[in-house]
Parts: C-alpha cells; structure tokens; sequence
C-alpha cells in the first residue's frame, strides 16, 4: 500500500510540466524542489544528530556563490560549478564540525550563526571578490552537451524542473541510504543519547562532522541549483529569512523524518504563493513565527510524523 | 591471572572536594569484583575516570598493559571496555532492537562511502547485525518486547535493554554501574543470574553495587571505598569482616549485610 | 595617542549598553536554561516604546524611557505565562525553537506595525559634544552609559540583597527545596524573565536614540547579547557586565583600526573565540549568579 502510494506521488510528481500549465505554478514547484533539497539538509543535522545549525543560509550562500563565480568568471561549465556549489560548502560544513568539536546545543547554534554572520559580511564588503550588494548577473543557465547529440540547454522551466526534481530525488536516496545503515544509526544515537552511544563506541565527534558535511555540501547544491536557475547572485542569499524559512520547514513537516521536510517544503513554498495575493510578505514571516509556536505547542513532532500516528491509532 | 585492568593512585578533585584520593587496585580477568562503599565514597566518580567519561586530576588506568588515561570514551570501547550507568540510560526513542543494533556499533564495518555505493553489502551487514540482535535480545530476556519503543518499557526492562547494549559492544571487561537500584527482588535475581551467566562466557564484570547481598552473591572479590579512599580489599567474607567496613557503613547507616 | 583614548571612551560607553544586554540575557540563559533568541527583539521592543512616547504621546523624555523598560518588563511576563510556562519541563531544544517562532513573530509585527523605514528619536540633550582635554563625548552618551551602570547596579543588588533575589536564587539552584521552603516557584520565572527583558527593553531604549530605531535592530542586539554571555560566562553576572565591556572597546578598536565595514562581525568573531578556545568564559573564576 505504502509503496503504491510513493509510486503514484513519484508519477505525479515527475509529470509536473505536461499538466501545471501556468508557468507560475511551474516556477513555485521548481523553488518547492531547491527548498526540498535545503530542508532534507538541514533535517540530516537537525532531525538525525539533533543539532540545530541556524546558519544554513550561510551554506546555500557559499553555494550559489561557488558556482556563480566559477561560471561567470572563469565561464568554466555549470556541471563544474554545481559539483563546486556541493564541494565548497562540505569543506566548509567540515571545518565548522571540526572546530565545533564538543560544542552542543545552544553553543553549537550560536557557532553556526555566527559563522553565518561573517560570510554574509565578507560577501557585503570583499567587492573584488563578490562584487558586493551589486551582485553577480549573468550566471550561465545548465546544458547537457552529450557528444553526437544536440546541445540542451536547460532555461526553460520545464527543463529545469527535471533537473531539480532529479536532484531532490537523488538527495532523498542519499539520505535513505545513510540512514539504513550503520552511520544512520550512528547519527540518530548521538540525538537520543551521545553518553551511550560514545560508551559503546561511537565516536560522537567523527560523526556530527559527518553530518555537518554533507549537510552543508547538500544545501550547497541546493544554492547551485538556485545560481543557475535565477541566473543571479546577490548577498541577499545569506539572508537570515532563508534559515528561518527551512527550519519552519523542517520542523513542522517533522524532523527525523524523510518525507517530513519534503512535505514541509511543499507546503512552506506554495503557500505563500497562495497568499501572496493576500498579504504581504511581512504578514508572511509574521505568521510563520506564530505557526512555529503553535506547531510546537501542538503538533511537536511535525505534521508527517502526527498524520501517521494518528492513521495507525484509527 | 593477569590483571585485565590496574589503577594506579588516581585521584580526582574538583572544587574544594576530594571525590578520589589515591586509590590503586588491580582487576584479574575472569572473577567478578564488586566494588561497594557509603553514598558519594567515589565509586561512579571512579568509573567515570576508567571509561573516559572524566579525566582524573592524577593517576594511571592502565587497561591490559596499556595506558588509556585521559582517553575518549569510544576509544575505550573500541578496546573491549565497556560501561554502564547509574542512572538508567537507553536510546528512548528508539525500539528495543534499533536499541541493540545501535550497541552493535563496534560489529560493523560500513561507513559513509559504502552506505552510498554499495548496498549490498549494507544489507549483508544488517542481516548479520540482526541476527546477533536477536540473540542479545533472548539473553536479556527482552525477545519479546523487541519492537516497543525503549521510552515505554518498564524500569526493571529498560535496565535489561541497557545491559544488553553494553554486551553488544563485545566488551571483554563490563563495567555494571549498579545494575540492581531500583528493581524488584525478582528482578534482582534474574539480574545476578545474568552476570554470572556472563562470567561464564568469559567477560570478566566488575560492579558497583549498593545491595549487599548481590554484591555478596555474585562477586569472587569485592573493593571497599570510603570517602574517596580505598578502605578494603579481598573475598566477600573477608571483607564483610573487616571493621574498617564495618565502621564506614554503621557509622553512615545500615549494618553491612543489610 | 588622543585616537585611541577616543576610541577607548567610545567603547567603554557603548560598552555599558552590552554589558546591560548581556546581563539580562545571562539571567535568562543562565539562570532559568531558557536559549532567549528573543532577547534583541525585547531591545527592539524597547526602542519603539520611546519612539512612541516621544513622537506618539508627546511624553517627557525622562519619563519615556522607565517606562519602555516597564512595557519591555511587562511583555516577558506575557511571553513567560503564555508560552514558557506550559512548556514547563520541556526540552531544551523545544524551548528554543518557541524563542526562535517568537522572534520571528515579534520582528516581523513591529515591520508590519511600524514600517521597515528607519526612525530618529528625539532627544534633549544638545547634538553638539563635549569636549574633556583630548576625548569628545556627546552628553546622550554619558547619559546612556550612566544610567546603564545604575541598571546594572540594581539589578546585582536586587540579586544578592533583597529577598526576591534570594528567592531568585534559591529557585534556580533547587526547584523543589524552594517550594517547599515556601518560595511562589512559578511566579520567580515570571519575575526572572521579566527582569531579563526589562534590562533589554532599557538597553534599547537607551540606544534607540544613540542610533536610529528599525524592526531588524533586535537581531545584532541578540547576537551581541550572547557574545557578551558567552564571554562572561553563562550565568555569570559580573563576568557579562565585564563582557560587555571587553566587546565595546573591541568593536570600537575593530571599527577604528581595521574596518568599519566589519565592526560586527566582532562580535561574532568573539563567540567563534571563546567557544573554541574557553567555552567557559574569560571569567569563569568571578561570581557566580545561581
């Protein structure tokens, strides 16, 4: 049942643009998808070691900029530049685990944000560099050259759909993957109790490092994908509104889960689409606030997780 | 015999307090030693020091000829020293067997480059890894519970899950942080019965215990502490008859073999 | 010579409004366990206050700014009833995301309330500094850091002194030995929160004027807040009036010789500091607060 279930959602899901005729529609999916792929990576910390990292903007940041300088700049290929926009930020993700070493909870927090911090302000005042609050125009759309077949670019919304979808896809197998095995259980001890795990020999440092990562390289791709999407990239990036935008999603879409920041994502990227027409995007983050209280208070362990514990009771 | 574990005048102080002051003993492969003493006489203290868990102010532990003062406790594990604790410790959100199979960390081999790429051998791993689960699981007695989250088992049960936890990082020496506080008699039994049944699968098991008549039911040796200080050492008789032990416990409450 | 004693003065002035965050913040933090990422909007709430006594009701600027601390005051109180109350006994991390939603809720209802363009707060002091020998000063900011010192000052004799302090203590060492000794445990959180925002809603009220009053200001207002906490020491009262200080006079000396762009960012560089290298705090020898 459950798996008939993920095959008509996969189905749905991959034939998106023959049927979502509004090319609006098609753009929030595209940016439900970059925001799939940053909840999933923030979920991995968050939801399976526990950690809460509020600087993953920080992440996606570093990411579109990875990408954004090499493509325009060096005008290398854009595949280069996505596998730069994963890489840069995991080197990064590692060096904030290895520094962080036993830093937990609220420190680990306030490390990861001021991190985030004084990127966003290296970005704002390195001008060489970044080109600061200007911004980097023309980032290059992606192209699949395939030897004897025609060059494909992808800059219609239909095109990068698929490359999104994909990589949503493909950030969901990574994390399934890790998480049936032993280095999932390895993660998800040192959540439920890092004394234990490291008495039965789990090294709690070697994996938070772990997660941080591919966390980090994880929602770097999430920025590449976005670079070579809006063809543009400013510090706005680092805004602190991304962070909090997938932490709400995370969070109520039920962390420690996989299809919870997916569903959170979804929900957290369309409806403010929906209510755009209504409010303003300051009434947008207002409620989010409420909405992460109330959904703490009520529903703490997120929408999936409460939906089918409350299927199994009935 | 050969000493599978050996402190030497490790001392502990923090604040103003001495919680260990130069206490030195030797643990022998194979027998079950017990170490007792009144509340606050060190005992944890002193476990938290030989597993990693606290660095001592000075002092050895020397852990089969090899010095592993100071060390982290996974690397502890990693060498057959394994521990439990005072207060009851288990992974509560998870259920009995992902418990387990957690404690069979140390077992498996897979790490992140093979989670990715190569899932058939992850799933000859996790196959492997049930199994010694399932057997874990009938030798605590919690076979049946195998599927119960930890959070909702009972007190007495959650202290089995730990226990076999700790096993399952195939420890050669186990350290039991008062395994029996708070169980019922009959749970108490079958705790004992366990610990001698593995002594006989060649672990050798060093406990603190504050009930006197398992600690004198089960142990071949049995280590006083007081106020931080080592106050006795030797054979369960030897040791019930000592008035150094007698002294410690009247004068703070109780009578030895309560 | 005479750039630094400048730069000297400015930071320890500026200083005493950190310190004043800091201690707040190191009461709630440190005290009742509670990760207040709410903090800088109390400063923020603060500021607006005066802005709206001043502007709106035309109040005595005297007058205005005791009063913004009893509204910051005032809604801790609110936020400790409503939401840390029955979210007694959770877990930590439960606790700071409900601060994280009440951040985010309260920045973006002064945005929406009050627009996101900058606002100016009049002041009675005259804009022309003083000039003592080689340092200038302006007398707002004498004042600013005058009254600072005296906040801080009561707040530490309140909690070494009096019986609500006591009380205070009592019940953030021992819970259950408070209530049994009669200790009102519930309504000391209140208080204790209370307190936290009030000296942040003081510390924005006092600075709102200095700088320019604006929705975000919370945000780098919390993350100094920390800094200082995490300098001194979590719970550390002496220990973050100290910080407060130590983090003006290296803003200041930051802005003055390296850049101005960056003069934030020290702030976090001193967390990234501490936490790697003394998690403890640069203090942690000083009094203790619990």
């Amino acid at each position: 049942m459950k798996r008939l279930a993920v095959v008509v959602v996969l189905a749905v899901a991959a034939s998106a643009p023959a049927w979502v005729w509004n090319p609006y529609h098609l753009h929030t999916l595209i940016m439900a998808g970059i925001f799939a792929v940053l909840a999933l990576s923030l979920n991995l910390l968050l939801g399976y070691t526990g950690q809460l990292s509020l600087g993953h903007a920080a992440f996606f940041g570093i990411g579109a900029y990875a990408t954004a300088l090499l493509t325009v700049k060096l005008e290398w290929s854009p595949w280069i530049g996505l596998g730069a926009a994963t890489l840069v930020p995991a080197v990064t993700g590692w060096v904030i685990g290895r520094l962080a070493l036993k830093l937990r909870g609220a420190y680990f927090v306030l490390l990861t944000i001021s991190f985030a911090g004084v990127i966003s302000l290296v970005s704002v005042n390195w001008m060489d560099l970044t080109n600061g609050p200007l911004g980097l125009p023309g980032v290059p759309p992606v192209e699949i050259a395939l030897p004897g077949l025609p060059r494909l670019s992808l800059r219609t919304k239909s095109a990068y759909y698929y490359l999104v979808f994909a990589a949503v896809v493909g950030c969901y197998l990574v994390c399934l993957a890790l998480i049936r095995s032993r280095v999932g259980r390895a993660l998800i001890a040192l959540r439920e109790n890092e004394a234990l795990a490291e008495s039965v020999g789990i090294d709690g440092t070697h994996y938070l490092v772990l997660a941080a990562m591919m966390s980090a390289g994880m929602a770097g791709l999430g920025g590449g994908l976005y670079a070579h999407y809006t063809r543009f990239v400013s510090p706005e990036v680092f805004l602190f509104s991304y962070t909090v935008t997938m932490v709400i999603m995370v969070v109520a879409g039920g962390k420690g889960t996989l299809a919870g920041p997916v569903v959170g994502a979804v929900i957290f990227t369309v409806l403010p689409e929906a209510l755009r027409a209504l409010t303003s995007w300051q009434w947008q983050m207002l409620l989010y606030g409420i909405l992460l209280i109330v959904v703490l208070f009520f529903m703490p362990k997120g929408i999936v997780p409460t939906l089918l514990e409350g299927r199994r009771r009935a | 015999m050969t000493a599978i574990l050996e402190v030497k005048d490790l001392s502990v102080r923090f604040g103003g307090v001495a919680a260990l002051s130069d206490v030195s003993f030797c643990v022998t492969a194979g027998p079950v030693t017990s170490v007792i003493g009144p509340n606050g006489a060190g005992k944890t203290t002193a476990f938290d020091v030989i597993t990693g868990f606290r660095r001592p102010t000075s002092g050895q532990v020397i852990h089969d000829g090899r010095a592993i003062t100071g060390w982290r406790p996974h690397r502890i594990a990693e060498r057959g020293l394994v521990r439990t604790f005072q207060k009851t410790s288990v992974f509560p959100g998870l259920t009995v067997t992902e418990n387990v199979r957690t404690g069979l960390h140390l077992r498996g081999r897979v790490g992140l480059g093979t989670a990715l790429f190569r899932r058939p051998r992850v799933n000859e791993e996790e196959r492997g890894l049930a199994g010694e689960a399932e057997r874990l699981m009938d030798f605590v007695g919690l076979a049946a519970r195998r599927d119960e989250r930890a959070s909702a088992l009972s007190y007495g049960e959650q202290r089995l899950l730990e226990l076999a936890v700790a096993l399952a990082a195939r420890p050669r020496l186990l350290l039991l942080d008062e395994p029996a506080s708070g169980m019922t008699a009959s749970e108490k039994l079958t705790v004992a019965a366990l610990i001698g049944k593995i002594r006989d699968a060649g672990i050798t098991v060093f406990l603190v215990e504050h009930d006197m008549r398992l600690v004198m039911g089960i142990s071949d040796r049995v280590l006083v502490l007081n106020y931080g200080r080592l106050i006795a050492d030797g054979s369960a008789a030897e040791v019930r008859r000592n008035p150094d032990v007698i002294r410690a416990y009247l004068g703070a409450h109780g009578d030895v073999d309560a | 010579m005479e750039q630094l004693l400048q730069h000297l003065l400015n930071g320890l002035l500026l200083g005493a409004t950190y310190s004043l965050l800091g201690v707040g913040l190191t009461l709630v933090f440190g005290l009742m366990n509670v990760v207040n990422f709410a903090h800088g909007e109390f400063y923020t709430l603060g500021a607006y206050a005066v802005f709206a006594a001043l502007v709106g009701a035309s109040i005595d600027f005297f007058v205005a700014i005791p009063l913004a601390v009893m509204v910051g005051a005032a809604a801790g109180a609110i936020c400790e009833r409503c939401l840390l109350r029955p979210l007694r006994g959770a877990s930590i991390d439960t606790i700071m995301l409900v601060m994280i939603g009440l951040w985010i809720a309260m920045q973006n209802a002064e945005l929406l309330g009050w627009g996101g363009v900058a606002k100016s707060v009049p002041t009675p002091f005259p804009s022309r500094p003083v000039v003592f020998g080689p340092v200038s000063v302006s007398l707002l900011r004498i004042f600013v850091f005058l009254v600072s010192a005296a906040l801080i000052l009561g707040a530490h004799l309140l909690l070494a002194r009096t019986k609500l302090g006591r009380a205070m203590r009592a019940t953030f060492q021992d819970r259950e030995t408070a209530a049994l000794m009669g200790v009102q445990v519930e309504r000391i959180h209140t208080v204790t929160f209370a307190l936290g925002a009030g000296l942040a809603a003081a510390a924005g009220a006092l600075l709102g004027p200095v700088f320019l009053v604006y929705p975000s200001m919370g945000d780098l207002a919390s993350l100094k807040a920390f800094s200082v906490v995490i300098l001194g020491g979590l719970g550390n009262f002496v220990g973050a009036a100290l910080g407060g200080l130590v983090l003006g006079v290296a803003e200041e000396l930051g802005a003055g010789y390296v850049s101005s762009g960056y003069r934030d960012a020290v702030g976090f560089i001193i967390i990234v500091a501490v936490l790697l290298l003394r998690p403890s705090g640069l203090f942690a020898r000083a009094e203790r607060v619990g």
